[in-house]
Protein backbone atom coordinates (compact mmCIF):
# COMPACT_ATOMS: atom_id res chain seq x y z
CA UNK A 1 0.00 0.00 0.00
CA UNK A 2 2.62 2.49 1.06
CA UNK A 3 4.85 3.93 -1.62
CA UNK A 4 6.25 7.31 -2.52
CA UNK A 5 4.02 7.98 -5.50
CA UNK A 6 2.12 10.59 -3.53
CA UNK A 7 5.20 12.80 -3.74
CA UNK A 8 4.64 13.62 -7.41
CA UNK A 9 1.86 13.93 -9.95
CA UNK A 10 1.47 13.95 -13.70
CA UNK A 11 0.50 17.47 -14.78
CA UNK A 12 -0.04 16.55 -18.43
CA UNK A 13 -3.42 15.49 -19.85
CA UNK A 14 -6.33 17.13 -18.05
CA UNK A 15 -8.06 14.00 -16.79
CA UNK A 16 -4.81 12.53 -15.46
CA UNK A 17 -4.50 15.39 -13.00
CA UNK A 18 -6.89 13.47 -10.74
CA UNK A 19 -5.37 10.23 -9.54
CA UNK A 20 -7.09 7.79 -7.16
CA UNK A 21 -5.21 9.16 -4.14
CA UNK A 22 -4.02 12.66 -5.14
CA UNK A 23 -4.70 15.53 -7.50
CA UNK A 24 -2.58 18.14 -9.23
CA UNK A 25 -2.69 21.65 -7.71
CA UNK A 26 -3.56 23.07 -11.15
CA UNK A 27 -6.96 21.40 -10.68
CA UNK A 28 -7.74 24.51 -8.65
CA UNK A 29 -6.48 27.27 -10.94
CA UNK A 30 -5.95 26.22 -14.56
CA UNK A 31 -8.36 28.32 -16.71
CA UNK A 32 -8.19 25.83 -19.59
CA UNK A 33 -9.16 23.02 -17.25
CA UNK A 34 -12.04 25.13 -15.94
CA UNK A 35 -13.38 25.66 -19.48
CA UNK A 36 -13.15 21.92 -20.10
CA UNK A 37 -15.06 21.26 -16.86
CA UNK A 38 -17.90 23.51 -17.97
CA UNK A 39 -18.17 21.65 -21.27
CA UNK A 40 -17.68 18.11 -20.03
CA UNK A 41 -19.36 18.29 -16.61
CA UNK A 42 -21.64 21.29 -16.09
CA UNK A 43 -23.08 21.23 -19.63
CA UNK A 44 -23.28 17.43 -19.69
CA UNK A 45 -24.72 16.12 -16.46
CA UNK A 46 -27.68 16.84 -14.19
CA UNK A 47 -27.30 20.15 -12.35
CA UNK A 48 -29.52 21.12 -9.42
CA UNK A 49 -31.32 24.40 -10.10
CA UNK A 50 -34.11 24.84 -7.52
CA UNK A 51 -36.44 23.19 -5.04
CA UNK A 52 -40.10 22.85 -5.96
CA UNK A 53 -41.15 24.77 -2.85
CA UNK A 54 -39.48 27.86 -4.35
CA UNK A 55 -42.09 27.74 -7.14
CA UNK A 56 -45.38 26.99 -5.37
CA UNK A 57 -47.67 28.80 -7.84
CA UNK A 58 -48.06 29.07 -11.64
CA UNK A 59 -45.81 31.87 -12.89
CA UNK A 60 -43.34 31.53 -10.00
CA UNK A 61 -39.76 31.58 -11.23
CA UNK A 62 -36.21 31.87 -10.08
CA UNK A 63 -33.10 32.51 -12.13
CA UNK A 64 -29.66 30.98 -11.84
CA UNK A 65 -26.79 29.95 -14.05
CA UNK A 66 -25.44 26.59 -15.09
CA UNK A 67 -21.78 27.23 -15.70
CA UNK A 68 -21.90 30.60 -17.41
CA UNK A 69 -25.30 30.04 -19.00
CA UNK A 70 -28.19 31.97 -17.43
CA UNK A 71 -31.40 29.96 -17.03
CA UNK A 72 -34.91 30.51 -15.72
CA UNK A 73 -36.63 27.85 -13.63
CA UNK A 74 -40.37 28.48 -13.95
CA UNK A 75 -43.71 26.82 -13.22
CA UNK A 76 -46.21 27.23 -16.07
CA UNK A 77 -49.99 27.56 -15.90
CA UNK A 78 -50.48 23.80 -15.95
CA UNK A 79 -48.09 23.37 -13.03
CA UNK A 80 -45.25 21.90 -15.08
CA UNK A 81 -41.70 23.04 -14.30
CA UNK A 82 -39.53 24.28 -17.17
CA UNK A 83 -35.88 25.25 -17.22
CA UNK A 84 -35.33 27.73 -20.04
CA UNK A 85 -32.25 29.44 -21.36
CA UNK A 86 -32.50 33.05 -20.24
CA UNK A 87 -31.74 34.39 -23.70
CA UNK A 88 -33.99 35.93 -26.31
CA UNK A 89 -33.96 34.01 -29.57
CA UNK A 90 -33.65 37.27 -31.52
CA UNK A 91 -30.47 39.02 -30.44
CA UNK A 92 -29.56 37.21 -27.26
CA UNK A 93 -30.57 39.57 -24.45
CA UNK A 94 -31.62 38.08 -21.12
CA UNK A 95 -35.40 38.17 -20.76
CA UNK A 96 -35.36 38.21 -16.93
CA UNK A 97 -32.96 39.79 -14.45
CA UNK A 98 -34.84 39.19 -11.18
CA UNK A 99 -33.53 36.55 -8.77
CA UNK A 100 -37.08 35.31 -8.20
CA UNK A 101 -40.67 36.39 -8.56
CA UNK A 102 -43.94 35.70 -10.33
CA UNK A 103 -44.55 36.49 -13.99
CA UNK A 104 -47.18 36.02 -16.68
CA UNK A 105 -44.42 35.61 -19.23
CA UNK A 106 -41.03 37.03 -20.17
CA UNK A 107 -40.54 39.98 -22.50
CA UNK A 108 -37.20 40.91 -23.98
CA UNK A 109 -36.35 44.53 -23.16
CA UNK A 110 -34.57 45.06 -26.49
CA UNK A 111 -37.27 44.53 -29.16
CA UNK A 112 -40.19 43.23 -27.09
CA UNK A 113 -40.24 39.63 -28.20
CA UNK A 114 -42.44 38.03 -25.58
CA UNK A 115 -42.48 34.46 -24.35
CA UNK A 116 -45.01 32.37 -22.45
CA UNK A 117 -44.12 30.62 -19.18
CA UNK A 118 -43.37 27.43 -21.12
CA UNK A 119 -40.95 29.32 -23.36
CA UNK A 120 -43.26 29.59 -26.41
CA UNK A 121 -42.69 32.76 -28.45
CA UNK A 122 -46.08 34.49 -28.16
CA UNK A 123 -45.52 37.74 -30.00
CA UNK A 124 -42.97 39.88 -31.75
CA UNK A 125 -43.66 43.43 -32.90
CA UNK A 126 -43.97 44.34 -36.58
CA UNK A 127 -43.93 40.72 -37.69
CA UNK A 128 -44.13 41.58 -41.39
CA UNK A 129 -40.33 41.65 -41.49
CA UNK A 130 -40.31 37.94 -40.69
CA UNK A 131 -43.01 36.75 -43.12
CA UNK A 132 -41.47 33.98 -45.14
CA UNK A 133 -38.22 34.39 -43.19
CA UNK A 134 -38.83 32.41 -40.00
CA UNK A 135 -41.70 30.97 -37.97
CA UNK A 136 -42.58 31.99 -34.41
CA UNK A 137 -43.15 28.34 -33.55
CA UNK A 138 -39.52 27.60 -34.31
CA UNK A 139 -38.20 30.20 -31.87
CA UNK A 140 -39.16 29.37 -28.28
CA UNK A 141 -36.76 30.00 -25.41
CA UNK A 142 -34.52 26.97 -25.54
CA UNK A 143 -35.54 24.40 -22.96
CA UNK A 144 -33.31 22.09 -20.96
CA UNK A 145 -34.11 18.56 -19.87
CA UNK A 146 -35.79 18.60 -16.45
CA UNK A 147 -35.82 15.91 -13.77
CA UNK A 148 -37.40 16.13 -10.33
CA UNK A 149 -36.79 13.86 -7.37
CA UNK A 150 -38.22 14.53 -3.90
CA UNK A 151 -38.85 18.16 -4.95
CA UNK A 152 -35.25 18.64 -6.05
CA UNK A 153 -35.28 20.12 -9.57
CA UNK A 154 -32.36 19.22 -11.79
CA UNK A 155 -31.73 20.34 -15.37
CA UNK A 156 -29.38 19.30 -18.14
CA UNK A 157 -28.29 20.68 -21.50
CA UNK A 158 -27.62 17.09 -22.56
CA UNK A 159 -30.59 15.68 -24.50
CA UNK A 160 -29.14 12.17 -24.28
CA UNK A 161 -28.60 12.19 -20.54
CA UNK A 162 -29.57 9.18 -18.46
CA UNK A 163 -32.77 9.41 -16.39
CA UNK A 164 -32.32 11.49 -13.23
CA UNK A 165 -33.17 8.57 -10.96
CA UNK A 166 -30.44 6.46 -12.56
CA UNK A 167 -27.97 9.30 -12.08
CA UNK A 168 -28.89 9.69 -8.41
CA UNK A 169 -28.66 5.91 -7.99
CA UNK A 170 -27.23 5.01 -4.60
CA UNK A 171 -27.90 8.51 -3.26
CA UNK A 172 -31.70 8.16 -3.52
CA UNK A 173 -32.33 6.35 -0.22
CA UNK A 174 -30.28 9.02 1.53
CA UNK A 175 -32.25 11.81 -0.15
CA UNK A 176 -35.41 10.11 1.14
CA UNK A 177 -33.95 10.03 4.65
CA UNK A 178 -32.92 13.70 4.42
CA UNK A 179 -36.47 14.79 3.61
CA UNK A 180 -37.75 13.22 6.85
CA UNK A 181 -36.60 16.31 8.75
CA UNK A 182 -39.93 17.85 7.77
CA UNK A 183 -41.22 15.82 10.74
CA UNK A 184 -44.38 14.92 8.85
CA UNK A 185 -44.60 18.24 7.01
CA UNK A 186 -43.24 18.85 3.50
CA UNK A 187 -39.81 20.50 3.34
CA UNK A 188 -39.85 24.14 2.27
CA UNK A 189 -36.97 26.40 1.24
CA UNK A 190 -37.03 29.27 3.75
CA UNK A 191 -34.47 31.85 2.64
CA UNK A 192 -30.82 31.52 1.74
CA UNK A 193 -27.38 32.85 2.50
CA UNK A 194 -25.12 33.46 -0.48
CA UNK A 195 -21.43 34.19 -0.38
CA UNK A 196 -18.42 34.03 -2.64
CA UNK A 197 -14.93 32.80 -1.95
CA UNK A 198 -11.76 33.19 -3.97
CA UNK A 199 -11.19 29.58 -4.73
CA UNK A 200 -12.01 26.72 -7.06
CA UNK A 201 -15.41 25.00 -6.88
CA UNK A 202 -13.88 21.60 -6.15
CA UNK A 203 -12.46 22.87 -2.85
CA UNK A 204 -16.07 23.28 -1.68
CA UNK A 205 -17.10 20.01 -3.31
CA UNK A 206 -14.44 18.21 -1.25
CA UNK A 207 -15.47 19.95 1.94
CA UNK A 208 -18.98 18.54 2.30
CA UNK A 209 -17.72 15.08 3.25
CA UNK A 210 -14.52 16.36 4.89
CA UNK A 211 -15.37 15.82 8.54
CA UNK A 212 -11.66 15.84 9.39
CA UNK A 213 -11.65 19.67 9.24
CA UNK A 214 -14.66 20.21 11.45
CA UNK A 215 -13.22 20.35 14.99
CA UNK A 216 -10.30 22.46 13.73
CA UNK A 217 -11.94 25.05 11.50
CA UNK A 218 -15.15 25.33 13.52
CA UNK A 219 -13.67 25.47 16.99
CA UNK A 220 -14.99 29.00 17.56
CA UNK A 221 -18.50 27.91 16.56
CA UNK A 222 -18.35 24.89 18.88
CA UNK A 223 -17.32 27.10 21.75
CA UNK A 224 -20.46 29.17 21.15
CA UNK A 225 -22.88 26.25 21.53
CA UNK A 226 -23.73 24.18 24.58
CA UNK A 227 -21.43 21.32 25.55
CA UNK A 228 -24.14 18.70 24.96
CA UNK A 229 -24.60 19.73 21.31
CA UNK A 230 -20.88 20.16 20.70
CA UNK A 231 -20.18 16.69 22.04
CA UNK A 232 -22.94 15.13 19.95
CA UNK A 233 -21.86 16.80 16.75
CA UNK A 234 -18.19 15.86 17.04
CA UNK A 235 -18.65 12.36 18.44
CA UNK A 236 -17.82 11.08 14.95
CA UNK A 237 -14.13 11.74 15.59
CA UNK A 238 -13.92 8.71 17.81
CA UNK A 239 -17.10 6.79 16.95
CA UNK A 240 -17.06 3.53 15.01
CA UNK A 241 -20.67 4.07 13.96
CA UNK A 242 -19.93 7.22 11.97
CA UNK A 243 -18.52 6.72 8.49
CA UNK A 244 -17.79 8.16 5.05
CA UNK A 245 -19.06 6.29 1.97
CA UNK A 246 -18.91 6.51 -1.80
CA UNK A 247 -22.30 6.07 -3.48
CA UNK A 248 -21.32 5.96 -7.15
CA UNK A 249 -21.64 8.56 -9.94
CA UNK A 250 -19.50 10.96 -7.89
CA UNK A 251 -21.96 11.07 -4.98
CA UNK A 252 -20.87 10.45 -1.41
CA UNK A 253 -21.99 10.48 2.18
CA UNK A 254 -20.55 11.42 5.55
CA UNK A 255 -22.49 10.25 8.62
CA UNK A 256 -21.56 12.26 11.70
CA UNK A 257 -24.48 11.65 14.10
CA UNK A 258 -25.57 8.04 13.55
CA UNK A 259 -28.55 8.38 15.93
CA UNK A 260 -30.10 10.96 13.58
CA UNK A 261 -29.72 9.14 10.28
CA UNK A 262 -33.34 7.96 10.21
CA UNK A 263 -35.52 10.46 12.05
CA UNK A 264 -38.42 8.00 12.07
CA UNK A 265 -36.36 5.85 14.37
CA UNK A 266 -36.53 7.37 17.84
CA UNK A 267 -34.03 5.89 20.26
CA UNK A 268 -35.88 7.53 23.16
CA UNK A 269 -32.86 9.55 24.26
CA UNK A 270 -33.73 12.73 26.19
CA UNK A 271 -34.30 15.78 24.00
CA UNK A 272 -31.49 18.35 24.09
CA UNK A 273 -32.01 20.64 27.06
CA UNK A 274 -31.64 23.80 25.03
CA UNK A 275 -34.93 22.98 23.29
CA UNK A 276 -36.88 22.57 26.54
CA UNK A 277 -38.71 25.89 26.17
CA UNK A 278 -39.69 25.12 22.61
CA UNK A 279 -40.85 21.63 23.54
CA UNK A 280 -43.03 23.09 26.29
CA UNK A 281 -44.65 25.51 23.85
CA UNK A 282 -45.25 22.81 21.26
CA UNK A 283 -46.82 20.53 23.86
CA UNK A 284 -49.93 22.69 23.90
CA UNK A 285 -50.86 21.80 20.33
CA UNK A 286 -48.95 18.61 19.59
CA UNK A 287 -48.87 15.11 20.99
CA UNK A 288 -45.74 14.07 22.93
CA UNK A 289 -44.69 11.93 19.96
CA UNK A 290 -45.08 14.85 17.55
CA UNK A 291 -43.10 17.12 19.86
CA UNK A 292 -40.26 14.60 19.94
CA UNK A 293 -40.39 14.22 16.17
CA UNK A 294 -40.24 17.98 15.57
CA UNK A 295 -37.54 18.70 18.15
CA UNK A 296 -35.37 15.77 17.05
CA UNK A 297 -35.49 17.17 13.49
CA UNK A 298 -34.47 20.76 14.30
CA UNK A 299 -30.78 20.16 13.65
CA UNK A 300 -31.60 18.18 10.51
CA UNK A 301 -30.34 14.69 9.78
CA UNK A 302 -27.09 13.27 11.08
CA UNK A 303 -25.31 13.24 7.72
CA UNK A 304 -24.04 15.25 4.77
CA UNK A 305 -24.92 13.92 1.32
CA UNK A 306 -22.81 15.23 -1.54
CA UNK A 307 -24.40 15.03 -5.00
CA UNK A 308 -21.92 15.52 -7.80
CA UNK A 309 -21.30 18.14 -9.01
CA UNK A 310 -23.19 21.05 -7.40
CA UNK A 311 -25.60 20.09 -4.60
CA UNK A 312 -25.24 18.89 -1.04
CA UNK A 313 -27.98 17.95 1.37
CA UNK A 314 -26.12 18.90 4.48
CA UNK A 315 -27.74 18.16 7.84
CA UNK A 316 -30.43 20.89 7.91
CA UNK A 317 -29.88 22.80 4.66
CA UNK A 318 -29.11 22.61 0.94
CA UNK A 319 -25.61 23.67 -0.11
CA UNK A 320 -25.38 24.75 -3.73
CA UNK A 321 -22.18 25.68 -5.49
CA UNK A 322 -21.87 27.76 -8.63
CA UNK A 323 -18.45 27.95 -10.30
CA UNK A 324 -17.72 31.52 -11.42
CA UNK A 325 -14.17 31.07 -12.70
CA UNK A 326 -11.25 28.76 -12.03
CA UNK A 327 -10.51 30.80 -8.90
CA UNK A 328 -13.91 32.01 -7.69
CA UNK A 329 -17.04 30.18 -6.51
CA UNK A 330 -20.44 31.18 -5.19
CA UNK A 331 -22.06 29.19 -2.40
CA UNK A 332 -25.73 29.20 -1.44
CA UNK A 333 -26.92 27.78 1.84
CA UNK A 334 -30.68 27.32 1.58
CA UNK A 335 -32.48 27.21 4.92
CA UNK A 336 -35.30 24.68 5.28
CA UNK A 337 -38.59 24.80 7.13
CA UNK A 338 -41.55 22.55 7.83
CA UNK A 339 -44.15 23.76 5.33
CA UNK A 340 -47.24 24.33 7.46
CA UNK A 341 -45.36 23.33 10.59
CA UNK A 342 -45.29 25.23 13.89
CA UNK A 343 -43.89 28.77 13.50
CA UNK A 344 -41.96 28.67 16.75
CA UNK A 345 -40.07 25.57 15.62
CA UNK A 346 -39.40 27.02 12.17
CA UNK A 347 -37.99 30.14 13.84
CA UNK A 348 -35.62 28.01 15.88
CA UNK A 349 -34.50 26.44 12.61
CA UNK A 350 -33.82 29.92 11.20
CA UNK A 351 -31.74 30.89 14.23
CA UNK A 352 -29.73 27.64 14.02
CA UNK A 353 -29.05 28.36 10.34
CA UNK A 354 -28.00 31.97 11.02
CA UNK A 355 -25.71 30.86 13.82
CA UNK A 356 -23.44 28.82 11.54
CA UNK A 357 -24.11 29.76 7.92
CA UNK A 358 -23.60 32.72 5.69
CA UNK A 359 -21.00 35.45 5.29
CA UNK A 360 -21.55 36.65 8.89
CA UNK A 361 -22.21 33.26 10.47
CA UNK A 362 -20.00 31.60 13.07
CA UNK A 363 -19.00 28.79 10.67
CA UNK A 364 -18.99 29.75 6.99
CA UNK A 365 -16.42 32.58 7.22
CA UNK A 366 -13.91 30.17 8.74
CA UNK A 367 -14.60 27.64 5.99
CA UNK A 368 -14.09 30.38 3.40
CA UNK A 369 -10.83 31.41 5.06
CA UNK A 370 -9.52 27.84 4.95
CA UNK A 371 -10.59 27.40 1.31
CA UNK A 372 -8.98 30.65 0.23
CA UNK A 373 -5.79 29.55 1.95
CA UNK A 374 -5.94 26.29 -0.05
CA UNK A 375 -6.38 28.28 -3.25
CA UNK A 376 -3.44 30.59 -2.51
CA UNK A 377 -1.19 27.81 -1.28
CA UNK A 378 -1.88 25.53 -4.22
CA UNK A 379 0.10 27.86 -6.49
CA UNK A 380 3.27 26.73 -4.71
CA UNK A 381 4.80 23.60 -6.19
CA UNK A 382 2.79 22.77 -9.31
CA UNK A 383 4.12 19.21 -9.24
CA UNK A 384 3.48 18.67 -5.53
CA UNK A 385 0.16 16.82 -5.27
CA UNK A 386 -2.82 17.66 -3.11
CA UNK A 387 -3.47 14.53 -1.05
CA UNK A 388 -6.83 12.80 -0.90
CA UNK A 389 -5.49 9.51 0.46
CA UNK A 390 -6.67 9.60 4.07
CA UNK A 391 -8.17 6.27 5.10
CA UNK A 392 -7.07 4.21 2.10
CA UNK A 393 -5.64 1.80 4.68
CA UNK A 394 -9.07 1.07 6.18
CA UNK A 395 -11.48 1.42 3.28
CA UNK A 396 -13.77 -1.53 2.59
CA UNK A 397 -15.76 -2.23 -0.57
CA UNK A 398 -19.27 -3.66 -0.47
CA UNK A 399 -20.75 -5.99 -3.07
CA UNK A 400 -22.51 -3.05 -4.73
CA UNK A 401 -19.19 -1.23 -5.12
CA UNK A 402 -19.77 1.34 -2.39
CA UNK A 403 -16.64 2.05 -0.40
CA UNK A 404 -16.77 2.85 3.29
CA UNK A 405 -14.14 4.20 5.67
CA UNK A 406 -13.96 6.23 8.85
CA UNK A 407 -16.02 9.43 9.06
CA UNK A 408 -12.87 11.54 8.88
CA UNK A 409 -11.55 9.77 5.79
CA UNK A 410 -11.41 11.09 2.26
CA UNK A 411 -13.47 8.38 0.58
CA UNK A 412 -16.07 10.92 -0.57
CA UNK A 413 -13.48 13.15 -2.23
CA UNK A 414 -12.00 10.15 -4.00
CA UNK A 415 -15.45 9.27 -5.36
CA UNK A 416 -15.98 12.81 -6.65
CA UNK A 417 -12.61 12.79 -8.36
CA UNK A 418 -13.26 9.32 -9.82
CA UNK A 419 -16.39 10.72 -11.47
CA UNK A 420 -14.57 13.91 -12.45
CA UNK A 421 -11.90 11.90 -14.20
CA UNK A 422 -14.43 9.69 -15.99
CA UNK A 423 -16.30 12.73 -17.32
CA UNK A 424 -13.17 14.66 -18.23
CA UNK A 425 -11.82 11.68 -20.17
CA UNK A 426 -14.76 11.89 -22.55
CA UNK A 427 -13.80 14.11 -25.46
CA UNK B 1 -46.57 71.47 15.43
CA UNK B 2 -43.29 71.41 17.30
CA UNK B 3 -42.80 74.22 19.84
CA UNK B 4 -39.42 75.82 20.48
CA UNK B 5 -38.69 73.74 23.55
CA UNK B 6 -39.39 70.49 21.69
CA UNK B 7 -37.31 71.66 18.75
CA UNK B 8 -34.38 72.35 21.06
CA UNK B 9 -34.73 68.97 22.74
CA UNK B 10 -34.90 67.37 19.35
CA UNK B 11 -31.72 69.08 18.19
CA UNK B 12 -29.91 68.09 21.36
CA UNK B 13 -30.90 64.45 21.20
CA UNK B 14 -30.10 64.34 17.50
CA UNK B 15 -26.62 65.70 18.15
CA UNK B 16 -26.06 63.29 21.04
CA UNK B 17 -27.24 60.39 18.92
CA UNK B 18 -24.93 61.29 16.04
CA UNK B 19 -22.01 61.60 18.42
CA UNK B 20 -22.92 58.19 19.85
CA UNK B 21 -23.08 56.60 16.38
CA UNK B 22 -19.69 58.03 15.42
CA UNK B 23 -18.19 56.73 18.63
CA UNK B 24 -19.63 53.30 17.88
CA UNK B 25 -18.20 53.41 14.35
CA UNK B 26 -14.77 54.22 15.69
CA UNK B 27 -14.95 51.35 18.19
CA UNK B 28 -15.88 48.92 15.45
CA UNK B 29 -13.04 50.05 13.16
CA UNK B 30 -10.64 49.61 16.10
CA UNK B 31 -12.21 46.19 16.80
CA UNK B 32 -12.85 47.24 20.37
CA UNK B 33 -15.71 44.77 20.56
CA UNK B 34 -15.82 44.42 24.34
CA UNK B 35 -16.44 48.14 24.68
CA UNK B 36 -19.00 47.90 21.87
CA UNK B 37 -20.99 45.35 23.90
CA UNK B 38 -21.32 47.95 26.66
CA UNK B 39 -23.11 50.33 24.30
CA UNK B 40 -26.11 48.01 24.23
CA UNK B 41 -29.32 47.85 26.17
CA UNK B 42 -29.61 44.16 27.20
CA UNK B 43 -32.95 43.88 25.40
CA UNK B 44 -31.55 45.23 22.14
CA UNK B 45 -31.15 43.52 18.78
CA UNK B 46 -28.33 43.78 16.26
CA UNK B 47 -29.79 42.91 12.85
CA UNK B 48 -28.37 42.41 9.37
CA UNK B 49 -31.40 41.44 7.28
CA UNK B 50 -31.32 39.77 3.87
CA UNK B 51 -34.80 40.69 2.63
CA UNK B 52 -34.66 44.46 1.87
CA UNK B 53 -38.34 44.89 2.79
CA UNK B 54 -38.68 42.82 5.93
CA UNK B 55 -39.32 44.27 9.37
CA UNK B 56 -40.35 40.94 10.92
CA UNK B 57 -36.80 39.81 11.52
CA UNK B 58 -37.71 36.95 13.83
CA UNK B 59 -39.74 35.29 11.08
CA UNK B 60 -37.08 35.82 8.40
CA UNK B 61 -33.67 34.44 7.60
CA UNK B 62 -31.13 37.18 8.34
CA UNK B 63 -27.38 37.45 8.11
CA UNK B 64 -27.41 38.31 11.80
CA UNK B 65 -30.23 38.61 14.33
CA UNK B 66 -28.43 38.94 17.64
CA UNK B 67 -29.91 39.36 21.06
CA UNK B 68 -27.60 40.03 24.00
CA UNK B 69 -26.56 36.38 24.27
CA UNK B 70 -25.69 36.08 20.58
CA UNK B 71 -23.86 39.42 20.59
CA UNK B 72 -21.72 38.22 23.46
CA UNK B 73 -21.05 34.93 21.69
CA UNK B 74 -20.20 36.76 18.47
CA UNK B 75 -17.71 38.99 20.26
CA UNK B 76 -16.31 36.04 22.16
CA UNK B 77 -15.78 34.22 18.86
CA UNK B 78 -14.12 37.19 17.21
CA UNK B 79 -11.73 37.82 20.08
CA UNK B 80 -11.03 34.20 21.09
CA UNK B 81 -8.24 33.46 18.64
CA UNK B 82 -10.04 30.28 17.56
CA UNK B 83 -11.58 31.74 14.40
CA UNK B 84 -9.21 31.92 11.44
CA UNK B 85 -11.37 34.45 9.62
CA UNK B 86 -11.63 36.76 12.64
CA UNK B 87 -7.98 36.42 13.60
CA UNK B 88 -6.98 37.46 10.10
CA UNK B 89 -9.84 39.86 9.49
CA UNK B 90 -9.76 42.77 7.09
CA UNK B 91 -8.85 46.22 8.37
CA UNK B 92 -11.74 48.59 8.00
CA UNK B 93 -12.44 52.26 7.69
CA UNK B 94 -16.09 53.26 7.83
CA UNK B 95 -17.84 56.52 7.17
CA UNK B 96 -21.30 57.13 8.63
CA UNK B 97 -23.21 60.16 7.43
CA UNK B 98 -26.49 61.41 5.87
CA UNK B 99 -28.18 61.36 9.29
CA UNK B 100 -31.90 61.94 9.61
CA UNK B 101 -34.03 61.93 12.75
CA UNK B 102 -36.85 59.49 12.11
CA UNK B 103 -38.61 59.57 15.43
CA UNK B 104 -38.10 61.08 18.81
CA UNK B 105 -40.37 59.98 21.62
CA UNK B 106 -39.95 59.64 25.36
CA UNK B 107 -36.16 59.46 25.51
CA UNK B 108 -35.83 57.14 22.52
CA UNK B 109 -34.64 58.37 19.13
CA UNK B 110 -34.41 56.60 15.82
CA UNK B 111 -31.67 57.82 13.50
CA UNK B 112 -31.24 56.74 9.91
CA UNK B 113 -27.92 57.09 8.14
CA UNK B 114 -25.66 55.84 5.38
CA UNK B 115 -22.58 53.74 6.03
CA UNK B 116 -19.73 52.94 3.67
CA UNK B 117 -17.11 50.48 4.90
CA UNK B 118 -13.92 49.93 2.96
CA UNK B 119 -12.37 46.65 4.06
CA UNK B 120 -8.79 45.78 3.18
CA UNK B 121 -7.33 42.28 3.26
CA UNK B 122 -4.60 40.60 1.21
CA UNK B 123 -4.22 43.23 -1.49
CA UNK B 124 -7.97 43.54 -2.02
CA UNK B 125 -10.42 46.21 -0.90
CA UNK B 126 -14.12 45.44 -0.60
CA UNK B 127 -16.92 47.92 -0.10
CA UNK B 128 -19.88 47.24 2.18
CA UNK B 129 -22.48 49.98 1.65
CA UNK B 130 -25.58 50.04 3.81
CA UNK B 131 -28.50 52.05 5.11
CA UNK B 132 -28.38 52.06 8.90
CA UNK B 133 -31.06 52.51 11.47
CA UNK B 134 -30.08 53.13 15.11
CA UNK B 135 -32.63 53.20 17.88
CA UNK B 136 -31.02 54.79 20.92
CA UNK B 137 -32.45 55.15 24.41
CA UNK B 138 -31.44 58.04 26.67
CA UNK B 139 -33.74 56.88 29.46
CA UNK B 140 -30.99 55.89 31.88
CA UNK B 141 -28.92 59.00 31.29
CA UNK B 142 -26.26 57.13 29.30
CA UNK B 143 -27.26 56.44 25.70
CA UNK B 144 -27.88 52.76 24.98
CA UNK B 145 -28.49 50.94 21.70
CA UNK B 146 -31.93 49.36 21.55
CA UNK B 147 -31.72 48.31 17.94
CA UNK B 148 -29.28 48.57 15.06
CA UNK B 149 -30.37 47.46 11.62
CA UNK B 150 -27.84 47.26 8.79
CA UNK B 151 -29.46 47.01 5.36
CA UNK B 152 -26.71 46.21 2.89
CA UNK B 153 -27.56 47.52 -0.57
CA UNK B 154 -26.50 44.17 -2.05
CA UNK B 155 -28.00 41.98 0.67
CA UNK B 156 -29.64 39.62 -1.84
CA UNK B 157 -26.40 39.11 -3.76
CA UNK B 158 -23.54 36.81 -2.87
CA UNK B 159 -21.31 38.64 -0.38
CA UNK B 160 -17.76 38.08 0.75
CA UNK B 161 -17.44 36.30 4.08
CA UNK B 162 -16.14 38.71 6.69
CA UNK B 163 -14.44 38.52 10.05
CA UNK B 164 -15.48 41.92 11.44
CA UNK B 165 -18.66 43.65 12.58
CA UNK B 166 -20.75 45.92 10.36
Amino acid sequence: MSDTLYQTIDTGALHRRAQPDRIAPSMYYDPALFEAELERIFYKTWIWVAHESELPNPGDFRTTTIGRQPVIVVRDKSGAVHVLQNRCRHRGATVCEEHKGNAKGFTCPYHSWSYALDGTLRALPYGDGYEGVCEKNDLPLKALRVGIYQGLIFASFNEDIEPLEDFLGGAKPWIDLFMKQGAGYPIKANGEHKFRFKGNWKIQLENTTDLYHFPVVHKSWMKSIDDETAAAITSFMTSDDAFCRSLGNGHSLAVLVPELVDLDHDDGAPLPERFNDLAAKLAGRHSPAEVRRIVRSLMGVGFNLNLFPNLALSMAFFRVLRPLSSEETEIRHVALAMDGGPDEANRVRLRIHEHFQGPFGFGSPDDAEAWERVQRGSHAGPDVPILVNRGLNRETTAANGEKTAHATDETGMREAYRQWRAMMEQA
Amino acid sequence: MMDDRNALFSQQSFARAVEFIWREAEMLDRRDYRAWLDLWDPTGFYVVPIDPATTDYAASLNYAYDDQDMREKRVQRMTSGYSASASDAARTVRTVSRFTLESNASDVVEIKSAQVIVAYKRSATTIFAADLSHTISFAGGTPRLVEKVIRLIDSTEALSAIGFLL
